[in-house]
């Protein structure tokens, strides 16, 4: 059986350590916060925090505290609020050590494309392209295939992208791969997953 | 020197154009300066190419700006929630250039401290980076990007003294700061003017330097995506 969101979430939190600063994207990596267990995890918001908590309680919301979901959020007592150009420093400048999102494509030499669909509406990229460029370790939370059945881990992004040769490690629905030197490499199949219907299921070269 | 004035319409005065330029503060409808914008829809003024993060929606933030067409274009990071935005954008009527959000902040605040450009790696090999002059460091590509020099900026602070120190809350401060710092005026509406004095100077997050004028009004502050948990889920 392949994971499921709630499985894939929980593998992609055993990537974190103790002490770590992460920043979690919309989706699926929102769910990793679930499963960080006893770690001391510190999550950061790229609207300008350090310390987010979960949702609020009904009737306690309060509109000055939001993610960058722009979903009501609580502090925490460890909790830090700073401006927008402070919180991309800290992103920039490396200072968090890892982000963990969803994407549309992967390329087997870590290109990432997950803001826009030619043709399509486009919303923009936020601040997933300050993101990528600067954190620790890019970790990529997403389905194997597509809607079709199309694998989403390809030789070359079809789509434009959000980063070149930006992501570590791939956590889909059937299992975990890194981008290392001349491709994808396996780390992990799914519980029931074989390695030759990984395999199967990829476009990108499996070395 | 008084910076206080009585209303969002006074705070404005002699400080609107055509075509002019304005950065404004706020992250989606968090911490964004509802007071002023709706001044400047009331004055009409026309053209305005705007550097915020988001174009608010259809009917609050800079949205309605965009329903009265005052708009030219926007320097944003993410343009979603927004019907108004994408009718005008796709028909023509509206310029929309979007800048990583972490690129429109350090702009606003390299404007701000008179750089007029400064390289990042954010957006190396994406379409951000056609056009932009390249430049290795330590093995590493960066790209330039530009300062950000606004003709007026417009803020939202939670407190102000009277000189114009501003404090702010929780993540309504996001853009605001920066916004503030790279505009040739600034004008600022608050929730409360307190007496000079009366704020820890060691906890001014933004000087009065910055801050030109003040206004105190009263704040919608709505909620974008109201999330909540239940209680026995505790």
């Amino acid at each position: 059986m392949p994971w499921d969101r709630n499985q894939m979430a929980a593998r992609a939190a055993q990537e974190l350590e103790d002490g770590m600063y992460v920043n979690l994207g919309i989706g699926i990596p929102t769910l990793v916060a679930n499963y960080v267990g006893d770690k001391d995890i510190t999550l950061q918001s790229e609207n300008g925090m350090l310390g987010m908590g979960p949702f609020p309680f009904e009737g306690e919301e309060d509109p000055d505290l939001i993610n960058a979901g722009k979903q009501t959020i609580t502090e925490l007592n460890r909790t830090a609020y700073f401006d927008s150009a402070t919180s991309f420093g800290m992103i920039r400048g490396g200072k968090i050590a890892a982000a963990i999102l969803g994407a549309m494509e992967v390329a087997e030499n870590g290109d990432l494309a997950n803001w826009m669909i030619p043709g399509k509406l486009v919303k923009g990229m936020g601040g997933a392209m300050d993101l990528v460029a600067g954190v620790g370790r890019v970790i990529v939370v997403m389905d194997h295939t597509n809607k079709h059945g199309d694998s989403k881990l390809l030789k070359e992004c079809t789509l434009p992208l959000t980063g070149k040769g930006v992501v570590d490690r791939i956590i889909t629905n059937l299992g975990v791969l890194d981008v290392v030197e001349g491709g994808l490499k396996i780390v992990e199949c799914a519980d029931g997953v074989s390695e030759q219907e990984l395999r199967d299921a990829t476009e990108a070269t499996i070395i | 020197m008084n910076k206080i004035y009585a209303n969002a319409t006074e705070a404005l005065d002699g400080l609107l154009f055509d075509g002019m330029s304005i950065a404004a503060g706020g992250f989606g409808l968090c911490g964004i300066p509802e007071l002023l914008l709706d001044a400047i829809k009331t004055a009409g003024t026309k053209d305005l190419t705007f550097a915020s993060n988001n174009a608010g929606v259809d009917d609050f933030g800079i949205g309605i700006l965009l329903q009265t067409r005052q708009v030219k274009k926007m320097i944003s990071s993410y343009v979603g929630e927004n019907a108004e935005f994408m009718r005008q954008y796709l028909s023509g009527e509206l310029e929309l250039e979007f800048n990583p959000q972490g690129t429109l902040a350090e702009r606003m605040r390299a404007g701000g401290c008179g750089i007029p450009g400064f390289y990042t790696k954010t957006g190396v090999g994406t379409v951000i980076a056609e056009g932009k002059e390249h430049k290795d460091f330590n093995g590493e590509t960066y790209i330039m990007e530009e300062g950000i020099f606004a003709d007026l900026s417009i803020v939202k602070a939670w407190k102000a003294d009277e000189t114009g120190n501003l404090i702010f809350r929780k993540t309504a401060r996001n853009f605001n700061p920066p916004a503030a710092m790279c505009g040739k005026t600034c004008v600022v509406e608050v929730e409360e003017i307190v007496p000079t004095g009366s704020l820890d100077p060691d906890h001014i997050h933004l000087p009065g330097i910055y801050v030109h004028r003040i206004i105190q009004g009263e704040h919608e502050k709505r909620i974008e995506q109201r999330t909540t948990r239940k209680r026995e889920d505790a």
